[in-house]
């Protein structure tokens, strides 16, 4: 069966904003910091461009750490992103290497536009964990459902979530 | 917005579809046939309870060869966290740290 080969994790959400202001709000470091985990994620928005997440220094030493790496693979604003994600916080999560993310937005009627996140995490248990929110907040977890969830407060009310 | 959390609300009140996510939690990507295997329900049962799911946002389904796969979707349940959950649980710690504070101040 399909499923024994790839697992995938799809996550959903519906925002009241523009097709435009979701693609912004994932990918323009000025809105990206302001939900989810601290620091900025930084695109270089054509295919080959970097992806980068990085955090402020201070928090994991006294030096800017990239949390995150990867890169884009396919980008055309503002309905389709994809690129590779790779946690790097241990020797354990690098080993599990590159996966790929993809980011559709669609828009619907009346305002309202369809983001869906759709994360492979074959062969990778320890992102897959983190990426569904296993863990607690302090340990790093909340996941997607937690990003989504910020993404979609801060655009509707311009609010953050207390962490 | 509060239809959204009604039907969210309404979906998580029925103990066949809270273990229909518990499955697509132990394991992701689930064909109906796999789903039906572990319920002692008709197909049909099955399926009404994952449209009611899907309508509800907690359950994505996706299209892979000519197989549906069912994925469940934490975010309307993250949602209603951040917006219900969230707001009673700081009242209650902020309340711990006044009684700490003004206990803290009588003994000074």
């Amino acid at each position: 069966m399909s499923n024994d080969t790839t697992t995938l994790q799809v996550y959903r959400v519906y925002i009241r904003a523009t097709p435009q202001q979701v693609w912004d709000a994932i990918t323009d470091p000025v809105w990206n910091t302001r939900y989810g985990y601290p620091g900025a994620n930084e695109y270089e928005l054509h295919a080959g461009g970097s992806f980068r997440a990085v955090m402020p220094a201070g928090m994991m030493g006294p030096d800017e750490f990239v949390g995150v790496d990867g890169e884009v693979l396919e980008a055309d604003p503002p309905t389709r992103l994809v690129q590779t994600w790779r946690f790097r916080f241990d020797e354990a999560q690098i080993a599990e290497g590159f996966q790929r993310v993809e980011f559709d937005i669609h828009e619907e009627h009346g305002g309202v536009t369809r983001l869906t996140v759709t994360h492979d995490v074959t062969a990778a248990p320890i992102s897959a964990a983190l990426l569904q929110g296993d863990a607690n907040l302090q340990e790093g977890g909340g996941g997607w459902p937690w990003i989504l969830s910020g993404l979609k407060t801060l655009l509707e009310t311009g609010g953050s979530i207390a962490s | 917005m509060d239809a959204d959390d009604d039907r969210v609300f309404k979906a998580l009140a029925d103990s066949t579809r809270r273990h229909l996510l518990d499955l697509l939690f132990e394991r992701e990507g689930r064909t109906l046939t796999e789903l039906e295997s572990g319920l002692e329900m008709t197909r049909f049962g099955v399926m009404k309870h994952l449209k009611v799911l899907e309508a509800a946002g907690l359950v994505v389904s996706k299209k892979q060869g000519r197989e549906k796969l069912h994925f469940l979707n934490a975010v309307p349940i993250r949602l209603v966290h951040d917006r219900w959950i969230d707001k009673y649980t700081e009242r209650r710690v902020s309340a711990l740290a006044d009684l700490k504070h003004s206990l803290e101040e009588k003994t000074a």
